[in-house]
């Protein structure tokens, strides 16, 4: 491991020759020398759309839930695939969730029922808008709670918040350095009779606002030169699936991998906005299941990939609301109030559904059509910023909430 | 006493502006001739085209701008109305475009008799491939969720060599909404390229961005294209209160800020009869919504600073109720439904709202609000921030909120206080806007005289800087600040664009490398329309020292320069 990470070193400093190497990248690489010292990494992966949360972890102890769904309901733990998986004897994972349960039951994975933004919108702009902005109900929010989750930095790596996708999420914008990568291998001047030129202007150019963000940009560059220059192979083998999530989880791998100073990362899956055929034949086959296979398939090759590295990364799922108890007239769920979320890495306490179960008796339900929210998320993100990424200042990232209830999901 | 006490809060405004501390004497200085005439062409055109400074300078600055204020004097350019023409949505009703580029609830109501076919035999047919294609997702169980930049490069080549008729039949069998997308993209593309008009197309793209809507927000989908031509459009130059009505009453703003579905809260306990609770429980009613309320004082109006409180928000709410869409996701139009009128008096910024209203109620507050004295400040700095500078100097934002109010909101002669001002013609403006990734594409465009013969390789750069046309999900709009969109990704793919551009490697973009003179200072000087900097050049130089110098990659190595990023 230590003659992996000089190697790694001496090769990325090698790029800039002696004397040369900017000090974030100094930093990063010294930094990954230090026992224990690596930075710790949030992942946050955003299912646009409001997946049904009630389907995805199922109260299979709850008899109102086979009452609601007649046609949905995912079937009692039968131990055949067309069954939920037995979580702790009252809730149970999709079955097209398998590649998850042995990150569960190995303890570094946990599960957040019933939880979600307090807000009552259904629209799905603005849930998710304020999810990213970390500001229920509060529009003029600029900035992206992701990014605040950073501290401000002199001399910080120019990859160390980076969004898969052409556009920068809501979530990772603002006053931090904030990269949006549609792919690694894309990641440079794509012309090589340009590359050096354009390097030249704008390290030499006196306009102030885009020298300095050239010099980032060709910083970064010549950071992914080193990622690109070999081909990635994920660890032991270990197969992404071709789906966008699935070659989004492999890039934050690899950029994990190469010790150049990730923070915080973001990607999203969408299609979730299941009105119309949620489910196929049976109700364990059909779009979510396919969605869902999609899902955990690469939030579990992601950690397999990463072996040991994990205990330095935690990945974070959300949606922006959850979907309605009762299936509607088409197969499908109408746009309902709270959902689940999942957490898993290295310093999760897992194996564990966390929340107070709020139960699906009509006088139970959100406007008596929807599971009630009994955890605010900004709890579970917060708790993360905290614990995980080591911030406190949890105010000034979810301002207006200024003392979020830790579950004790980070240990 | 009104009067006094407008001038009195105008006065404060500035006032509070004058203690940041800001040194605005930049703005005090003038600029030469020729500065004036490349600063007006920067400012107030989409990026000088080949010949357009001869032509100001020929006019004179003042005439030209003068002209650009009144876009009905200035003859339009054949070569725009030849692009427009094929791309049929543009002209249509918003309930033609649902009938005949029906979004999947239309197929699903048309095939269950719920709705009559398309007379159109195309448009028919798209319904049947449409409904085909449901029917097969439906067995597929929603496979192929991946994207494939590839495949989406290599589609677009393709569609780039296809006739343009021929083009957007392709386009609309597959996905008839894309078509609807396209239609809009593609014209605004045109029109900021070839229009003479440049002014008023500036105008168009401040006023749609101020007035916001998200086209993928479900029914936006068919109702954007409406909003933009008839909303819009007709008032760029007009009065605010005519334009902030034409939005009020849209029914794409209607839908994507919520009011068609906000209600009076008392509607439950009123004694209505059981046919219309079941309508409303079928719509999910639930009451007041105020999202509508809050941004049209927020962002359209007042500013957030602007004096207003929630409990304004909730007044404003409820003289809106009623204010609704019939049949939002089949082209519906406006229509104002008292059933669901709040009938209660209301007080909105002091103003007492009499009980017993109606649709009326609502007139009042665009009345109050158009005429408020902070729309008069925010609508004017957000103007001045966009043409003159990011912190625009407060003498000057207070000399067009003047203009404004003694004209009653007329934005033609709030543009001339600003454009005769010598703010806008002063070293503190010169020069300082980063281009924004839609001026950035269009002035490349313009500036490498490249013929455009299908636009939508272009809308995808424009998306890949960052600021996808139409999809701004955000009520905000985007912002123009510099800050916004100068970040790593965007500045490689703004380098990215220009040499593939010179390079005729964007599909439907066509630049004639002949044009370019053969010396790189020379080239330079032609896409600028200005000498480079000695360090731009010098870099160029250097780098060309080793090889054989192309007037081409000259010409992109300077568009992708940070000369080329300001305006």
């Amino acid at each position: 491991m230590s003659t992996r990470r000089l190697f790694l070193k001496s090769s990325a400093l090698g790029m800039f020759g002696v004397g040369t190497a900017p000090a974030w990248l100094s930093r990063a690489l010294y930094a990954a020398d230090g026992p224990g010292a690596h930075k710790k990494i949030l992942v946050a992966i955003f299912q646009r759309g409001a997946v049904d949360g009630l389907n995805v972890v199922v109260p299979f102890g709850e008899k109102q839930y086979y009452s609601l769904r007649p046609n949905l309901a995912i079937p009692k733990p039968d131990r055949t695939e067309n069954s939920a998986i037995d979580l702790d004897g009252f809730f149970g994972l999709h079955p097209a969730l398998a590649p998850l349960k042995p990150i569960y039951d190995s303890g570094h994975m946990a599960i957040v029922h019933a939880v979600g933004s307090p807000d009552p919108t259904r629209s799905h702009f603005d849930a998710q808008d304020y999810m990213e902005s970390g500001t229920p109900g509060r529009k003029a929010t600029s900035d992206g709670w992701l990014n605040r989750a950073l501290r401000i930095q002199k001399d910080a790596s120019p990859v160390r918040a980076v969004s898969l996708g052409t556009a920068l999420p809501r979530a990772m914008r603002g006053q931090n350095e904030a990269v949006a990568i549609a792919n690694l291998n894309d990641f440079q001047i794509r012309d090589t009779r340009g590359a050096g030129t354009f390097e030249s202007m704008y390290e030499s150019s006196l306009d102030q606002v885009l020298n300095g963000a050239g010099r980032e940009t060709f910083e970064a560059v010549k950071l992914m030169q080193s990622i690109q220059k070999q081909p990635y192979a994920p660890r032991n083998g270990v197969q992404y699936p071709n789906s966008s999530l699935g070659q989004d989880l492999m890039q934050i791998a690899r950029l994990i991998k190469s010790n150049v100073g990730l923070e915080v990362a973001f990607a999203e899956m969408r299609g979730w906005d299941t009105h119309v055929n949620e489910v196929g034949a049976r109700p364990t086959v059909g779009q979510l299941a396919n969605l869902l296979g999609q899902f955990g398939g690469a939030l579990a090759a992601f950690y397999q990939d990463l072996g040991d590295r994990m205990a330095d990364v935690s990945v974070i799922t959300m949606s922006e609301f959850g979907r309605t108890a009762r299936e509607n007239g088409s197969r499908g769920t109408d746009h309902g109030h709270a959902n689940v979320m999942f957490a898993f890495g290295g310093g999760i306490r897992g194996a564990k559904v966390y929340g107070q179960w709020p139960g699906l008796e009509q006088e139970q339900l959100y406007e008596q059509r929807d599971l009630q929210l009994t955890t605010d998320f900004r709890d579970v993100l917060g708790e993360l910023v905290v614990r995980h990424l080591g911030n406190a200042q949890v105010a000034s990232v979810f301002p207006g909430y200024e003392q979020p209830k830790f579950r004790g999901i980070v240990g | 006493m009104k009067k006094l006490s407008i001038a009195l809060m105008l006065a404060a405004l500035a006032g509070l502006a004058a203690y940041s501390g800001t040194d605005y004497s930049q703005f005090n200085q003038p600029l030469n001739k020729d500065q004036e005439v490349l600063h007006t062409l920067n400012r107030l055109t989409f990026g000088p085209r080949p010949g357009d400074v001869e032509v100001v300078r020929k006019m004179g600055v003042k005439k030209w701008i003068d002209q650009q204020l009144h876009p009905e004097r200035i003859v339009e350019n054949p070569e725009l109305a030849a692009r427009l023409q094929p791309l049929e949505s543009l002209q249509m009703k918003a309930a033609e475009i649902a009938t005949n580029y029906p979004p999947r609830v239309v197929v699903q109501a048309m095939s269950k008799g719920l709705m009559p076919l398309p007379q159109d035999a195309d448009a028919r047919q798209r319904v049947e491939l449409q409904l085909q294609r449901l029917k097969a997702r439906q067995n597929a169980n929603g496979q192929g969720e991946g994207r494939d930049p590839l495949q989406q490069a290599m589609r677009q080549q393709v569609l780039a060599t296809t006739d343009p008729v021929e083009r957007r039949k392709l386009v609309a069998d597959k996905a008839p909404q894309q078509a609807v997308a396209y239609d809009l993209n593609e014209a605004k593309l045109y029109r900021a390229i070839y229009s003479n008009r440049q002014l008023e197309e500036q105008m168009a793209d401040f006023w749609f961005n101020h007035f916001n809507v998200y086209i993928d927000k479900g029914a936006d989908r068919i109702l954007t294209s409406t909003y933009e031509r008839d909303a819009i459009r007709p008032h760029v130059f007009g009065n605010f209160r005519d334009l902030l009505e034409a939005t009020a009453q849209s029914p794409a703003m209607l839908f994507y800020l919520d009011n068609w579905e906000s209600v009076s809260s008392e509607l439950g306990q009123r004694d209505i009869n059981q046919k219309a609770k079941l309508r409303a429980k079928a719509k999910q009613a639930r009451g007041l919504n105020e999202n509508y309320a809050r941004e049209l004082m927020e962002l359209h109006t007042l500013g957030v600073d602007g004096g207003y409180t929630q409990h304004d928000i909730i007044e404003v709410a409820r003289c809106f109720t009623g204010w609704t869409i019939n049949q939002p996701n089949r082209g519906g139009e406006f229509v104002y439904n008292d059933r669901v009128h709040d009938k209660g008096e209301k007080t909105v910024l002091g103003v007492k709202i009499p009980a017993g209203g109606g649709r009326e109620d609502a007139e009042r507050v665009l009345d109050i609000l158009a005429r408020h004295p902070s729309t008069a400040h925010f609508i004017s700095t957000k103007l001045a921030k966009k043409f003159v500078a990011d912190d625009p100097p407060p003498a000057l934002i207070e000399r067009m909120a003047k203009t404004f109010h003694d004209t009653d909101g007329d934005i033609r002669a709030v543009m001339s206080t600003m454009l005769d001002s010598r703010e806008f013609f002063s070293e503190g403006a010169f020069q300082a806007k980063v281009k924004t990734p839609l001026e950035l594409i269009v002035s490349a465009v313009r500036a490498s005289d490249a013929q455009v013969d299908f636009a939508i390789p272009l809308a995808t750069q424009i998306a890949q800087l960052g600021e996808p046309l139409y999809r701004k999900i955000e009520p905000t709009g985007y912002s123009s600040a510099n800050s916004e969109w100068v970040n790593s990704a965007a500045l490689l793919a703004r380098m990215n664009f220009a040499l593939a551009l010179t390079d005729n490697r964007v599909p439907g973009s066509k630049v004639d490398a002949i044009k370019f003179a053969d010396n790189p200072a020379a080239v330079a000087r032609q896409v600028l329309f200005h000498e480079a900097s000695p360090q731009t050049l010098d870099s160029i130089k250097k780098a060309l020292a080793q090889r054989e110098p192309t007037p081409a990659l000259v010409a992109g190595l300077v568009l992708g320069s940070p000369d080329f990023q300001r305006r």
